[in-house]
């Protein structure tokens, strides 16, 4: 298991365009070393620093090492983003290059 | 595996005819495509083959649900006697649900299907899994975007399946102009096999197909199938050819006279019989004796009832002096009643098909058999009866079918042009004269044997079926009242001449006696006469002796010499 964990939570600095109160729980569900998985880190990252500064916490979790995890938490597209909270439950997949898409699926910004 | 014959390994469904169908099972290590229109019970084959094969073949299975729920799944096919919580708990089979929700998808760039590979060869490997199941897959286009990746990633799922070399079947909704929505078929091609579920005439049927099997021969034939409470039953019958064996021992028919008429022993054992008649003609009478025989030899009978119930059968038998209920009571006859309606013929074919493996009986009694074409067309009696007479003969069933030929049409003729599976058809027809009907009974044909070509009258007495000598004379065939007047002009005749005759000898002995009586009184006559005459002649000698004498004395008195006599010496 390859988890990341920011160290200031919980977040202590509002900011993004989403509702500024919320703090977020990201599961990021890869596989192993792959390009995509490794793109969709790094694409994760930035997104994370550029909206969600100081109020997230992120899961990387490499369904190979941990295959249950894909069972139990309905993972079948890799790369898989799950946007535990706030609620409503979101799944963003693929490798997160579109950084609209991930932000309207992070409620962070409408939908057009 | 012969080297100089590589055969296709197989992996068998235990399905019922399904690994005739297939000459051994679904191709090992391949994937299966199972495809059909919605409830034509591609969920329900799938996880029959990997119950079957967790429990018959030691094979752990994989069911990988896409549509319903695990819980969902156990419930829907507990109603077949499938335990799916205890196999789970068993370790021998993985339900893994597969949950998209299309509204909490986003997608945000390239993606893979490797989340399912993952939990697919983690399921997989957590029970050493021989067999899987993907139901059903084409769910994921509709859960996910991008349908060039899924089928990409559909293309190397088959692959890896493939690789890991567990067998696997995938179903798939038919689509329009294609096997499946999202043709499937492209990307499984070892094996396909197509359901269908048509309703005609207000009556469905359930049919499977192999379209194509890779490295084997399969029947390519469409099979009816039926989802009763032991899964499903693929019936392949057809595909028997005519290599039952032919016994020659013979079965009495329970009218001593009727087996006269057939070569004087009966029917052969593991013919088939056919009894065709109008209405009321004593069909089923016939076939009660039959089965009363049977029993009454320690044979087990299942009689097929589509008109009458049990009870109605045993009653109205039992008024003929056919008493079929000790045998009920003992278990060596039994009956199946049912509408024929009620079904289509290939649930009925699979039901009687079931109950004839289970009793395992001598005969089979089907009354009456043409009622089923009112549940299907000609051609599909025709193909069904085939199936089961067939069975019945590689099983060596004595087979005896009832057929109620309808008023008016040719007694020879029948329905479902069955006659020619038929080996001994008898025929009962009502004849109407004189104001009344009567039943008379032939055999039209009886393979195999020198059968009797006589017409005979058939009777039902209290005592059961008689069949008599009818009347042929000048005035024709004559039956019932007709023949019993004949009988007796000819007996009141007959009587009429004895009469005669013992009059005239009657006569004849007056006349001797009349005649000797005269002889009698003549020789009496003639014998006074005779008696008079003698005394006469008797009287008239003493009288000349007397003359003489007196003459002599005259003479002597006077002392005359007589010239005619010498007188010295008197």
């Amino acid at each position: 298991m390859s988890t990341e964990s920011v160290p200031d939570w919980p977040p202590a600095v509002a900011g993004g365009t989403g509702s500024p109160d919320e703090s977020y729980l990201l599961r990021l569900y890869v596989t192993g070393v792959t390009p995509n998985s490794v793109r969709a880190i790094a694409n994760l990252k930035r997104i994370c620093e550029e909206h969600l500064q100081g109020r997230y916490q992120l899961e990387v979790i490499d369904i190979y090492q941990q295959p249950e995890l894909a069972t139990h938490e309905q993972v079948i597209a890799a790369p898989t983003l799950i946007k535990e909270l706030p609620l409503p439950l979101r799944r963003i997949i693929g490798d997160l290059s579109n950084s609209e898409r991930v932000l309207v699926g992070l409620n962070l910004r409408r939908r057009d | 595996m012969n080297p100089e014959k590589p055969l296709l390994p197989k992996s068998p469904t235990g399905i019922q005819g399904l690994d005739e169908i297939t000459g051994g099972g679904l191709p090992t290590g391949r994937p299966t495509l199972v495809c059909g229109d919605a409830g034509c019970g591609k969920t329900l084959l799938a996880m029959e083959f990997l119950v079957r094969g967790a429990t018959r073949f030691n094979e752990p299975g994989v069911f990988m649900a896409f549509e319903e729920t695990g819980a969902e799944l156990a419930q829907n096919v507990a109603s077949l006697g499938f335990d799916l919580d205890a196999l789970i708990a068993a370790g021998r089979l993985v339900v893994d649900y597969v949950y998209i929700e299309r509204s909490e998808i986003e997608e945000t760039g390239e993606f893979d299907l490797e989340g399912l590979f993952v939990r697919l060869g983690y399921a997989i490997d957590s029970i050493g899994a021989r067999r899987v199941v993907l139901d059903t897959v084409e769910t994921l286009f509709a859960g996910l975007p991008n349908p060039l990746i899924l089928r990409a990633e559909l293309r190397r799922l088959f692959r890896w399946l493939k690789d890991r070399g567990v067998t696997a079947i995938i179903t798939g909704e038919r689509g329009a102009g294609s096997l499946t929505r999202q043709g499937l078929e492209e990307y499984v091609s070892d094996c396909v096999i197509v359901l269908d579920h048509r309703v005609k005439d207000l009556i469905s049927t359930r049919r499977l197909r192999v379209v194509k099997y890779r490295g084997s021969t399969h029947g390519t034939n469409e099979y009816p199938f039926v989802i009763d409470s032991d899964g499903i039953a693929v019936l392949p019958i057809t595909s028997l050819g005519l290599g039952h064996s032919a016994s020659t021992e013979r079965v009495s028919s329970g009218i001593p006279r009727l087996d006269a008429m057939l070569a004087g022993a009966g029917f052969y054992r593991g013919s088939s019989i056919l009894v065709s008649g109008t209405a009321g003609t004593g069909k089923t009478s016939l076939a009660g004796h039959f089965a009363a025989a049977a029993c009454g030899r320690g044979e087990r009978v299942l009689f097929f009832a589509f008109e009458e119930s049990p009870s109605q059968i045993v009653r109205n038998l039992g008024s003929v002096g056919i008493d079929l209920a000790p045998w009920v009571a003992k278990g060596l006859l039994r009956f199946l009643a049912a509408r024929p309606t009620v079904a289509g013929l290939e649930l009925h074919l699979t039901t009687m098909h079931k109950a004839i493996l289970e009793f395992r009986p001598h005969i089979v009694i089907i009354d009456p058999l043409n009622s089923f074409i009112s549940a299907g067309n000609e051609i599909e009696v025709k193909a069904m009866l085939l199936r089961l007479l067939d069975f019945l003969k590689m099983s060596q069933i004595t087979g005896f079918f009832t057929k109620l030929t309808a008023g008016g049409s040719a007694l020879e003729h029948t329905d479902a042009a069955i006659s020619s599976l038929i080996d001994s058809w008898l025929v009962l027809l009502a004849i109407e004269s004189g104001g009344e009907r009567n039943r008379a009974f032939s055999i039209l044909k009886s393979r195999g044997m020198a059968h009797s070509n006589q017409t005979r009258e058939f009777l039902l007495t209290a005592q059961g079926v008689e069949l008599r000598d009818v009347y042929v004379g000048p005035g024709g065939v004559l039956t019932g009242s007709a023949r019993l007047t004949q009988e007796a002009q000819d007996a009141a005749a007959q009587l009429a001449r004895r009469h005669e005759i013992a009059h005239g000898q009657r006569e004849l002995e007056h006349r001797r006696a009349t005649l000797e009586a005269q002889i009698a009184s003549l020789r009496n006559e003639f014998a006074i006469q005779e008696a008079d005459t003698l005394a006469a002649v008797e009287r008239h000698q003493a009288r000349e002796a007397q003359l003489d004498q007196e003459r002599a004395d005259m003479a002597a008195s006077r002392k005359a010499d007589a010239p005619g006599t010498d007188g010295g010496q008197s």
